[in-house]
């Protein structure tokens, strides 16, 4: 089998921008997934039923539907209307966020749960607020252990991301696709894209990995 | 001593069908150290921790310095810097240092100068014995030392009132004894405490008075002498038999 270098060579500046946009579009959506994920998380965490009850659907919706289907209805249904135009790189950013956001909340809810409940009651005896008690007691010591699960969650969101290919965002695995439609070389086109997912993954598993020895 | 500062009247508080505190009436004078006694599940934590509303009653009231907790317009977090807890098993924030532990609350809820707080940790270090430990990790502490800085950790927020639930029950024997001496040097300085604790001896030695509570009532009060030596009560009779 001649692998053919010369045409992956030739793709090399667009296989180079989609990867750029992977990782930003990524970026930017597990920031806006894990700061909306906080306040879904706190929802579901919620005794009151107005909130507990629509925060539940919301997790319920994304966890239970296939991401593609969800970022069809963002490009095709929500995006028109607010934007008064379809734009791909904008409904994946909503989706990714919106989809991660029903994973990251569960982290919270489960990290901040897991903290023994001495802690709480101890900064409430020193006369903090709710808000204090979790800001500086309950958060600092769950987000550490939330963090194994964040790099899980960050890694599917990267790898999650190639199927925005599928609303056109010109990101990686767009690029894959036409590199293999021009030249009709299947190894090539999904070798590379593989190996780039795959550094991208690794190392962001290894940052995270850094990031929780340092904490 | 000094005048109420703590009036407790018809206190009942239930978890679903269990009911926990069955009208509890107490008062506690300024300077006064009351020790609490009583079997397992005797409500000995619940009456604790509703004094500053850990636990909400259902019914009755409590009153600290003549303000109800209780009335709509009190900011519990006002009440809950005036009374200090030290839990059974010291929930120190694993998170921060010693001194950090110290400090949190005051810089945060009275908002004293980071400097300010921290000059006062280490006069309370002090007091604990513990100077040598301000930066240490909690984790690193013997229960005994872990205990003291919790004890050094209420304190700095300048209590009315201690509140203690059973402070010494997890500690291994040997490091009974240098909690019981700084709470005994606190009461020495005219601390009001509510100590709920199996130390009788404590009790004999520090206690003003005794309360031995049984399914949610106090069952008989008095002095250390009068309870221990001499209880009027049947079951009080029962249990001292069994911890003496
Ligand atoms: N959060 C809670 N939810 C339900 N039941 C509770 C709760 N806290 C305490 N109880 C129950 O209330 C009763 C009194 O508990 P409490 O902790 O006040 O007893 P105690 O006298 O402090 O006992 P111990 O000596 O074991 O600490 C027990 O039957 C206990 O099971
Ligand atoms: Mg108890």
């Amino acid at each position: 089998m001649d692998f053919r270098f010369d045409i992956v060579w030739g793709y090399a500046p667009l296989l180079l921008k989609g990867t750029g946009l992977t990782v930003g579009i990524s970026f930017v959506s597990i920031w806006l997934g894990a700061i909306l994920g906080l306040g879904i998380g706190f929802g579901k965490m919620s005794r009151k039923s107005w909130i507990s009850w629509p925060v539940s659907a919301y997790v319920n919706f994304f966890r239970g539907t296939p991401l593609i289907v969800q970022a069809l209805i963002v490009h095709y249904i929500v995006i028109p209307p607010i934007l008064g135009t379809t734009n791909a790189i904008v409904a994946g950013i909503v989706t990714l966020s919106l989809n991660s956001a029903a994973y990251t909340a569960e982290i919270y809810r489960a990290g901040i749960q897991s903290i023994d409940r001495g802690q709480r009651e101890a900064a409430y005896s020193l006369g903090m607020t709710p808000g204090q008690a979790m800001r500086f007691v309950i958060l600092p010591q769950a987000v550490k252990r939330m963090i194994p699960a964040f790099g899980n969650e960050f890694i599917v969101l990267v790898k999650d991301s190639a199927m925005l290919a599928y609303i056109a965002v010109p990101e990686l695995m767009y690029w894959s696709n036409a590199m293999k439609g021009q030249y009709l070389k299947v190894v090539e086109a999904y070798t590379t894209a593989a190996l780039v997912y795959f550094i991208l993954t690794y190392s962001l598993s290894k940052l995270l990995q850094f990031v929780e020895r340092r904490l | 001593m000094g005048d109420p500062i703590i009036q407790v009247t018809d206190l009942c508080k239930s978890y679903g069908a269990n009911t926990v505190l069955r009208s509890v009436n107490l008062e506690v004078r300024r300077q006064e150290v009351v020790v609490v006694i009583g079997p397992s599940g005797s409500g000995k934590s619940t009456l604790l921790r509703c004094l500053n509303l850990l636990e909400v009653p259902e019914q009755g009231d409590i009153r600290i310095e003549g303000r109800s907790l209780l009335d709509k317009g009190v900011r519990i977090t006002e009440i809950r810097a005036e009374v200090g807890m030290v839990f059974q098993r010291f929930n120190l924030f694993p998170h921060m240092s010693v001194l950090d532990n110290i400090t949190l609350s005051p810089v945060r809820v009275r908002k004293l100068p980071k400097e300010q707080a921290a000059v006062k940790a280490f006069e309370l270090l002090r007091k604990v014995g513990l100077e040598d430990k301000a930066n240490a990790a909690p984790d690193s502490l013997s229960g005994g030392q872990a205990q003291r800085v919790a004890i050094a950790r209420a304190l700095a927020m300048e209590p009315k009132i201690m509140l203690f639930d059973e402070p010494t029950s997890a500690l291994d024997p040997e490091m009974v004894g240098e909690v019981l001496a700084v709470m005994k040097e606190l009461a020495a300085e005219g601390m009001t405490m509510v100590v709920v604790t199996h130390e009788m001896g404590f009790a004999r030695e520090v206690g003003d008075r005794v309360l031995f509570m049984e399914r949610g009532s106090i069952v008989e009060e008095g002095t250390p002498q009068d309870v221990f030596d001499c209880p009027r009560e049947e079951r009080t009779r029962l249990f001292l038999s069994k911890v003496l």
